[in-house]
């Protein structure tokens, strides 16, 4: 077992890590603050590459993998969950399923500018009354000669104010069931498509959060991602891939407050002794940084896994569930150290403890992860 | 046009602090950074060859030990076509003089239309290394480029920074600038320039065996060092000094004889 990086890997994170201090950070609170997209940080990721990571070149993507998509979203999240989340929705759920799933055209014709940056992705599944139960999709798609009509609405859509491109998941055949469920490449500018209300939401303030709104929505008959009645599949293939990278981002969430909260109490005074001077400090961290290592290591084990051709889904959702749990639970306990000042916003803390309930909820919540973790375990 | 960078691999010193016992630097777990002017030579390589956009190359050389590889993998990951690592046991010790020998020679090997350097290294903080090439070579030099731009017949102009003024010198190349960190923001590495450092591009040794019909033995390493480090020390923090404020001239006067007195220098 090699538990080091590759040495391109080491200079992609030291590029990534100088990126995200000097160009994100600064911005961070900000964003939150004004709830707006950092459209600004989102050019510099095109010009860099940020947004076409694990792509072949020949898709404008820039050759990397898995793993090094991972340590996009690690460093980005150390600082921003808001701009780790535009990232991983328009890799991970919109380039990743034309990248697996698509044709030669529709990879040229899509995959190649959302990879290169030029155009932003987005994902829809979850409706109103289809979240966890996935399968109970109430949007329909009914073909009519060359092309598919698509009726129905999406809610909690990430990037949906912004975004470009969008895999849709819709029923074609309701008497199929999970079977009669499809998946299509749907353009902003199609007749018919709409983006509805904006929410308010409690953390990753600055990310795009919409509705989805499909009135005769006209969707030409090439734009079917893979097969007809295999979009349930190719969403939870989707979401398996996607959850390695919200476990990245809940495992940069927590290394952010972790190492945000030693500047912290290497300053802070309390009884004429810095607080890092207290053993209940130094055990609190202590104890930190091992659930954080370990989640780290739970993180890259599924990158690795993808990045071999290994089955991952199992190891993505462990992932996921360990480190969701463990950034939700770092980012309290260190608010808890900085004490009367963490919880207000002049300090970063405070922002970092509500990006962190995201990850247990999105993508699938910490309790799919464990139905998804139960069934590999064979216990039904 | 061949753009020829010299880099050199430092410890980060703003992370960088002396031992109090032995006045020698601790190195440990310090990270070694590619010298910010350097790199401000690299961008300005980098945004030159953009420029002209007819085929001119960016080269990258070091002269260090191995671990300088991922110096010039940065350099390559940002957008330099080549690299060089020049290295070898007969290099070891060398004084700025023979560093500077022993770089002139590579790039004789190399080949270069205008070579860059930084103004000087965060380490050593000489500023000697970059002339002392040109020298070498014989090659017109303007060092503390602040701007630097190429006309249509080759020319190359530099806006040099000077203690009260600026300068724009122009010279023909081949010549020689070193370049100040304010010469141009780097770019960060691309994510694709990360991976082609390793996959697609190779840094290039040259060792002693390699340059040794450009170089005379007693030139280099410690023997070719005429400098001698006579002592380092750690310097002492200064006391804040006294400011006096809206005093007449004879008061002024008064206050700074009776300081000088109570210091005994008078």
């Amino acid at each position: 077992m090699d538990f080091s990086l590759s040495k391109e890997h080491q200079l992609l994170q030291q590029m990534l890590r100088s990126f995200a201090e000097t160009e994100v950070k600064p911005l961070a609170q900000e964003v939150d603050e004004e709830e707006r997209v950092p459209f600004e940080t989102v050019e510099k990721m095109k010009r860099y590459g940020i947004l076409g990571i694990p792509f072949p070149k020949q898709y404008g993507g820039q050759g990397g993998d898995t793993l090094a998509y991972i340590l996009a979203i690690e460093e980005l999240s150390k600082v921003c969950a808001t701009t780790s989340v535009i990232l991983a929705a328009h890799t991970s759920l919109c380039s990743n399923p034309i990248y697996e799933f698509g044709t030669e055209e529709q990879k040229q014709k899509y995959l190649v500018p959302l990879a290169k940056g030029e155009k932003i992705g987005a994902f829809g599944l979850t409706e109103p009354g289809a979240g966890t139960d996935a399968a109970g999709q109430q949007t329909k798609a009914v073909l009519e000669g060359d092309h598919y009509v698509l009726n129905g609405s999406k809610i909690f859509i990430t990037n949906a104010g912004f975004a470009d491109v969008f895999i849709i998941i819709a029923m074609t055949d309701k008497s199929k069931g999970t079977r009669g469920i499809s998946a299509f490449i749907v353009e902003k500018d199609f007749p018919g498509f709409s983006v509805g209300k904006h929410e308010k939401k409690m953390g990753i303030k600055g990310s795009s959060t919409c509705e989805l709104i499909m009135e005769n929505c006209i969707v030409p008959k090439e734009n079917l991602l893979g097969q007809e009645g295999k979009g349930y599949s190719i969403a939870m293939k989707t979401l398996d891939s996607g959850r390695i990278g919200i476990a990245a981002q809940a495992l940069g969430i927590g290394e952010g407050a972790l190492q945000e909260t030693i500047g912290y109490v290497r300053e802070r005074k309390q009884f004429n002794r810095r607080i890092s001077q207290f053993q209940n400090t130094q055990f609190e961290l202590a104890s930190m940084k091992a659930d954080l290592d370990a989640a780290q290591l739970l993180v890259y084990r599924a990158a690795w896994a993808k990045d071999n051709g290994q089955p991952y889904g199992h190891l993505a959702a462990i992932a996921k569930l360990f480190a969701a749990d463990t950034a939700s639970d770092v980012t309290r306990r260190c608010l808890q150290l900085y004490g009367g000042y963490g919880y207000t916003r002049d300090y970063p803390i405070e922002r970092m403890m509500r990006d962190a309930k995201i990850t247990e909820i999105y993508e699938g919540t910490s309790e799919v992860q464990k139905m998804v973790i139960a069934s590999h375990l064979k216990v039904k | 046009m061949k753009i020829v960078v010299c880099i050199k691999q430092v410890p980060d010193t703003t992370e960088v602090k002396l031992d109090p016992v032995t006045n020698t630097l601790i190195r440990d777990g310090v990270p070694s950074i590619i010298n910010p002017d350097d790199k401000a030579g690299i961008e300005t390589a980098l945004q030159l060859k953009e420029t002209l956009n007819d085929g001119s190359t960016v080269t990258v050389v070091s002269m260090g030990p191995f671990q300088a590889d991922v110096a010039l993998r940065e350099a390559l990951a940002m957008g330099a076509d080549e690299a060089y690592l020049i290295s070898d046991r007969a290099f070891g010790g060398s004084d700025t003089l023979a560093t500077s020998t022993i770089i002139a020679a590579g790039l004789k090997k190399i080949g270069f239309d205008l070579v860059i350097t930084g103004r000087q290294a965060i380490d050593g903080d000489t500023a000697q290394v970059g002339p002392q090439i040109a020298e070498h070579l014989g090659i017109p030099q303007v060092s503390y480029a602040e701007e630097v731009h190429i006309e249509a017949d080759g020319t190359v102009v530099v806006k040099r920074q000077f203690e009260d003024r600026y300068h724009i010198l122009e010279m023909k190349t081949p010549c020689l600038i070193t370049a100040l960190s304010e010469l141009a923001k780097p770019r960060y590495m691309s994510v694709a320039g990360c991976f082609d450092a390793y996959r697609e591009k190779e840094v290039k040794m040259l060792t002693y065996e390699d340059l040794k019909d450009l170089l005379d033995p007693s030139q280099i390493g410690l023997k070719g060092s005429p400098t001698n480090v006579y002592k380092s020390f750690t310097k002492q923090a200064k006391g804040a000094g006294t400011i006096y404020k809206d005093l007449s001239t004879d008061d002024a006067v008064a206050a700074i004889l009776a300081k000088l007195d109570e210091r005994h220098f008078i």
